[in-house]
């Protein structure tokens, strides 16, 4: 792995006018997308901290990737507008962005190394005479290179998909947005990406990640957002999104029962008793009262903890059980 | 929070350096991806083979004089013929095929494989695309023309006499007069196939499947030559941009008969600009789903 392009600031001093960073990333306003028979997004205003890891979460067809198109200005939105790095007209910052849309697209008679030179071909802001080191820099950072003059129709799935998380590491970026980028990949090219996620940040780079794989992106995002049928029903950091769900409150004690009516008469709900440990929903209830109550009624308290409910749990509970896709 | 300049009158976003205002990199992209094709490869030689094939024909075969086109009875009086004889033959079909397959191809092919969305977020902007997918079809153009002369000259000039050609109008001009012309009906015939390649760059923004436009322009060509070739549509014919492919004849006459092909080039280029607006009021705005 070798060290990928990093993004040079400008001269502090004098030059060009100067003006504080976006604090957003991504900003979206009432964000938009009718086709013909459906709303596919529904007026989402996704907000995106400069410098955040953020997992874009929602099932099939919730209007991830209808979102991420009208981002980078493939699809017109319907209604609302969006900022892209503060600029608002996202075009723009089109440069500073990285993407990764639906999975990789290449000429499948050119080599994976003539891909990548044909985009950065395409890209104004290139500079033609770093354009073989940029070129193998960022097909070793994905562990392509030994495969770099293959073409590309004899690549395999995963090898396809690393091609395509190669392309926008070919320049500096601040803005990465990435739709399923561990889609077809090995468990080490998993880890690797995960890897690659966290070094991008590390540098600064706001990154936007569509994924399925909670785990994975509890593993790796500071923020999360989740759609549901073309809505995004919830955004923040993840601790932030965890405690909008459902805290549960577990007591371990001699007597249960004592405790579970202590638990019910603080306002907790769905309380239950186990062996040696009563259970209740928190809810409204401040954390920090239960435990004085508890001792107030001289209830012996041999642990208390909250259990928070893992990133999946969240997600059945904000976009429901159903294995049907919204059609 | 750092800090970053402000993209004032078109300067740089932050860390990039300048964009070049002109640079014919994503062109010489383009062109290698269409002359590194195997396929147009494939496609350019048997465009190169048709001025063979008509050289050798005659070199074999008695002369008949007042059989076939015009030139075919020019040929074994002077070798430059062969070329003006290939372009007449094959723009009946070959050379409308071969630019249906490069102009189908630059738009429907990049969406058909889906690198239309990696290119357009690179991003290059859509206006530039079309341009550089166009100058591509141009350039592909004139490279098929001269392709076919140039095969066409070294062939005819082999087998037959260089030296001073007789015009269609039997007047003598010196080789290298002979020459010019040749290459002016080259280049004339190279405008009329970048007019019909607007078309097709317009059928090609229409659609995902590339060889839904190859087929869709070469059926326009074809309707054209048969309108063209109805007496009673008469007053149509000018209008058709076909109509004129031939008129490159007029050149090997003396004095040159400017009107048509004056007529030929106009036509040629307001077809190439009309259907180059179309292709872009359809694609600056299109949802790029694919
Ligand atoms: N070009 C299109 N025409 C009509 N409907 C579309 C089009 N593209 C997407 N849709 C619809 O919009 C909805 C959202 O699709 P989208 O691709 O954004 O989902 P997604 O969240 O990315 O799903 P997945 O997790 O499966 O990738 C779906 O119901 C889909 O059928
Ligand atoms: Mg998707």
């Amino acid at each position: 792995m070798t060290d990928g392009t990093t993004v040079t600031e400008p001269a502090r001093e004098g030059g060009p006018v100067r003006v504080p960073e976006a604090e957003l990333a991504v900003r979206t306003r009432g964000l938009t997308k009718r086709f013909k028979h459906q709303i596919a997004v529904n007026g989402i205003d996704l907000q995106v901290p400069v410098g955040s890891v953020f997992g874009f979460l929602g099932p099939n067809g919730s209007g991830k990737t209808t979102t991420i198109r009208m981002l980078l200005g493939l699809i017109q939105p319907t209604a609302g507008s969006h900022e892209l790095l503060g600029r608002p007209v996202p075009e723009h910052a089109l440069p500073l962005v990285g993407s990764l849309v639906e999975g990789p697209a290449f000429h499948p008679y050119l080599s994976g190394r003539a891909n990548l030179a044909r985009l950065d071909a395409a890209d104004r802001y290139s500079d033609p005479a770093t354009m073989r080191t940029r070129v193998d820099a960022a097909l070793d950072r994905v562990g392509l290179l030994p495969a770099a003059g293959k073409r590309y129709r004899a690549y395999s799935l995963g090898m396809r998909q690393r091609l395509a998380i190669a392309a926008p590491l070919l320049m500096p970026r601040r803005l990465l947005i990435l739709d399923e980028p561990t889609n077809g990949l090995d468990p080490q090219g998993t880890r690797e990406v995960r890897h690659l996620i966290a070094s991008l940040s590390d540098t600064g780079a706001t990154v936007l990640v569509s994924s399925h794989l909670l785990s994975e992106v509890e593993q790796i995002c500071t923020h999360v957002g989740v759609m549901n049928a073309g809505t995004l029903v919830t955004q923040g950091t993840v601790a932030e999104v965890r405690v909008g769900g459902t805290q549960r409150a577990r007591v371990q004690t001699p007597d249960p029962a004592g405790a579970a009516r202590v638990l019910t008469e603080l306002g907790l709900t769905e309380v239950q008793q186990q062996d040696a440990a009563a259970l209740g929903t928190v809810g409204d209830v401040a954390v920090e009262k239960v435990v004085p109550a508890l001792v107030h009624a001289a209830i012996p308290v041999l642990g208390f903890t909250i259990e928070r409910p893992s990133l999946e749990d969240l997600f059945v509970a904000l976009t429901g059980e159903g294995f049907d896709v919204n059609g | 929070m750092s800090t970053v300049e402000l993209p004032a009158g078109g300067a740089a976003p932050i860390g990039l350096r300048r964009p070049r205002p002109v640079s014919s990199r994503f062109l010489r992209s383009e062109l290698r991806l269409i002359f590194g094709r195997r396929r147009n490869i494939a496609g350019l030689a048997v465009l190169a083979l048709v001025p063979i094939i008509i050289a050798v024909a005659v070199k074999v075969s008695a002369p008949r004089p007042g059989d076939g086109p015009d030139f075919f009875a020019s040929i074994t009086g002077n070798g430059l013929f062969v070329p003006l004889a290939a372009l007449t033959v094959e723009i009946t079909l070959f050379l409308p095929l071969a630019i249906a397959v490069i102009a189908g191809d630059s738009i429907a092919g990049e969406a058909n494989l889906g690198t239309l969305r990696y290119l357009l977020t690179v991003p290059v902007n859509r206006t530039r695309l079309l341009a550089v997918k166009y100058a591509a079809i141009t350039i592909f153009a004139v490279a098929a023309t001269m392709l076919i002369t140039v095969v066409g000259l070294v062939i005819g000039v082999a087998l037959f006499h260089g030296g001073s050609m007789t015009l269609l109008s039997g007047n003598q001009i010196g080789f290298g007069g002979g020459l010019l012309r040749v290459l002016g009906a080259t280049v004339y015939l190279a405008v009329q196939l970048a007019a019909l390649g607007a078309i097709g760059l317009f059928l090609s923004s229409l659609t995902e499947q590339p060889i839904a436009a190859m087929a869709g322009l070469v059926v326009m060509t074809v309707v054209m030559y048969i309108l063209d070739s109805i007496p009673q549509l008469g007053w149509l014919g000018p209008w058709l941009l076909t109509h004129r492919f031939t008129a490159f004849g007029d050149l090997l006459r003396s004095p040159v008969a400017w009107d048509t092909l004056r007529q030929g080039v106009i036509c040629a280029a307001s077809y190439a600009l009309i259907f180059w607006l179309a292709s872009w009021a359809r694609f600056a705005g299109k949802d790029i789903t694919s």
